[in-house]
C-alpha cells in the first residue's frame, strides 16, 4: 500500500516524534509513505484573516503538488493541515469563481483527484482494525489512556467522526491492546493557537483538561494533534507551579502507542523526545523493559 | 440606540452576510454559544452578545472588542447552534473586517503573533516555530518569556535551529504578492 504524506511545519521541529513514529509504524506494516515534493505550510489560522485568498491559495498548492506526483491519496497527521486541504479540496470541486480565482493565484489547475486523509480515518478504513490488531505484538497490557481528540472533529471540511462524542482514536485504543477510557474532556479545547500570544488562557484550558483526564484515572493521555501534545505537554511545569498540581501525565501520540504494541524501538519511536517521560509508566506496566 | 430608527439597520448584518456568508439575524438569542465557549470567561463581549450587536447594528463596539481575537476558532458555538449559524465563521469575518476598518485592535499581541507568522511563510514557504517565537517575544519586548521551556525543548530535540526554506520560495513569494486579502465571489 502506498500513500502521500504531507508531513507540515510542526512534524519538521517541535512534533518531531509525530513524524518519526508515523514512518515507524507504517514501515512495520508495509505501508510507503511518499512525501509531498516541495511542500509548503497550509497557512494554519493565521491566514484565514490576514489574508482570505492566501488562506486557500496555500493549500491549493500542495493539492496541485500531491496531483502532479499521480498521489491518489494524502495523508496529513496535523488537524490544522488536514483541514485545509480538505476543506479547499471541497471549495475549488465546486468549480465555481474561487476554482478560477485560485488557478490565477497559483498558476496551475487542480483536477480535485486527491482525497485527504488524517490518520484516524486511515488506520479505521484504509488500513482497519484488523490488520492494526495483528500487528500488535505486545498488546498495551490494559494501559489506561484518555483519547483526547480536541477541536479536530469539528474543524471544516472533516467529517470523520461523531463531533462531540468521538470514538475512532478510541477503537483504535482498544484494538491495540489499551483501556480506552470514557471521559468529559475528549473534545474540549486546549487553547493551543493561545499557548505563545495569551498564555494565561491557554494554561487555563489545558489544566481543565489535565485534571479530568487525572480524575477518570488516566496514565496517559493520547492525542493526534501537535499542537495539543505540545500544549499539553510542555506547558505542564507551568500549571504545576500556577495550580498547585501535580499531574505529571504523559502525552503521547496515537502512532507511539500503537508502535509500543508493535514493539518498536523507544527512541526509533521519539519517546525519549517527550517533556514527561513516559519510561516509568511503561516499564511499570511490563510494556517496555527497564 | 439611535441607530435603530436609521434607514440602514441591517447594513451591519449586510457587510457580515457579504463576507461570511452566515446571517446573524437568525439568532434567537439562546445563549448556547456562550455557555459552551472554552474562552468566555476572558472574553469582554460573550459569543451570543456579538450576535446581538450584528442585529442592533453597532460594528463600532465590536470592531473594537477583545472576543474576535481571543476566539480559538475552535468551532464548539458553531457545531452548536439550533439555527446552525457558523459563529466561528463570523467571528473570523470580524477580524478581517476590524482590520480593513483600520480600527484600534482589541487584542494586539494575537495579531502581532499571527502576522510574525505569516511573514514566516513568505520568506521560507514553511513556518520556521524557533524563529517565530524568538521574534515575537523580541516584538513585544518580553525576550525572556517562555525562556525556560527553550534549554527542555532543545534537549528533546524539538527545536530545529536554522528551519528549512523550499525550493520554490520564489513561487510562494509569488502567490503572496497575488492573494487579495477579501475573497470576492
Amino acid at each position: 500500500m502506498q500513500i502521500g504524506y504531507y508531513p507540515g511545519c510542526s512534524l519538521e521541529s517541535s512534533a518531531k516524534e509525530f513524524d518519526l513514529s508515523i514512518r515507524a509504524i507504517f514501515q512495520e506494516m508495509d505501508i510507503s509513505l511518499k512525501e509531498i515534493t516541495d511542500w509548503n505550510c497550509c497557512g494554519a489560522s493565521p491566514a484565514h484573516y490576514l489574508n482570505e485568498e492566501l488562506a486557500k491559495a496555500l493549500p491549493y498548492r500542495n493539492l496541485v503538488k500531491a496531483e502532479e506526483a499521480g498521489l491518489d491519496r494524502v495523508l496529513s497527521p496535523c488537524p490544522a493541515c488536514y483541514s485545509q486541504l480538505k476543506h479547499i479540496h471541497e471549495e475549488v470541486s465546486k468549480e465555481g469563481r474561487l476554482a478560477e480565482r485560485l488557478r490565477t493565484i497559483v498558476g496551475k489547475k487542480y483536477e480535485s483527484s486527491v482525497a485527504s486523509k488524517h490518520l484516524l480515518d486511515f488506520l479505521r478504513d484504509d488500513v482497519g482494525l484488523d490488520r492494526l490488531k495483528t500487528s500488535a505484538k505486545t498488546p498495551l497490557n490494559g494501559l489506561k489512556v484518555a483519547s483526547y481528540y480536541g477541536c479536530l472533529t469539528r474543524l471544516p471540511g472533516v467529517h470523520l467522526d461523531d463531533l462531540e462524542n468521538p470514538v475512532s482514536m478510541d477503537e483504535i485504543v482498544k484494538a491495540i491492546g489499551g483501556e480506552s477510557l470514557d471521559w468529559s474532556h475528549k473534545t474540549e479545547c486546549c487553547g493551543a493557537s493561545l499557548s505563545v500570544s495569551r498564555t494565561e488562557i491557554a494554561l487555563r484550558l489545558v489544566n481543565s483538561v489535565l485534571e479530568a483526564a487525572k480524575e477518570r484515572g488516566a496514565d496517559c493521555i493520547a492525542v493526534v494533534c501537535p499542537l495539543c501534545q505540545s500544549n499539553l505537554d510542555t506547558r505542564q511545569g507551568d500549571i504545576h507551579k500556577k495550580y498547585g498540581t501535580t499531574y505529571g501525565i504523559p502525552i503521547l501520540y496515537l502512532s507511539q502507542l500503537i508502535g509500543l504494541a508493535q514493539k518498536l524501538d523507544y527512541s526509533q519511536l521519539g519517546l525519549n523526545r517527550l517533556v514527561i517521560s513516559p519510561r516509568n509508566l511503561l516499564i511499570e506496566k511490563r510494556i517496555i523493559e527497564k | 440606540m439611535s441607530y435603530l430608527n436609521s434607514q440602514d439597520i441591517h447594513q451591519f448584518r449586510n457587510r457580515i452576510l457579504s463576507v461570511s456568508g452566515e446571517d446573524a439575524s437568525k439568532c434567537v438569542q439562546c445563549g448556547k454559544c456562550t455557555a459552551g465557549c472554552p474562552i468566555s470567561p476572558e472574553m469582554d463581549v460573550q459569543p451570543n452578545q456579538v450576535l446581538r450587536l450584528i442585529q442592533v447594528n453597532d460594528p463600532g463596539a465590536l470592531l473594537r472588542c477583545s472576543t474576535i481575537w481571543i476566539c480559538a476558532s475552535c468551532q464548539t458555538c458553531s457545531v452548536r447552534c439550533p439555527e446552525e449559524i457558523d459563529i466561528a465563521k463570523i467571528m473570523d469575518s470580524l477580524r478581517k473586517l476590524a482590520l480593513e476598518a483600520k480600527v484600534p485592535v482589541g487584542d494586539r499581541k494575537v495579531v502581532k503573533f499571527d502576522e510574525i507568522f505569516l511573514d514566516s511563510v513568505r520568506k521560507r514557504g514553511r513556518v520556521h516555530e524557533l524563529e517565530l517565537v524568538m521574534k515575537y517575544n523580541l516584538a513585544l519586548l518580553q525576550p525572556f518569556k517562555d525562556a525556560h521551556l527553550g534549554p527542555v525543548m532543545l534537549a528533546r530535540g524539538k527545536l530545529g535551529i536554522w528551519g528549512h526554506k523550499i525550493k520554490e520560495v520564489g513561487k510562494i513569494k509569488e502567490i503572496f504578492q497575488k492573494s487579495k486579502r477579501l475573497f470576492k465571489p
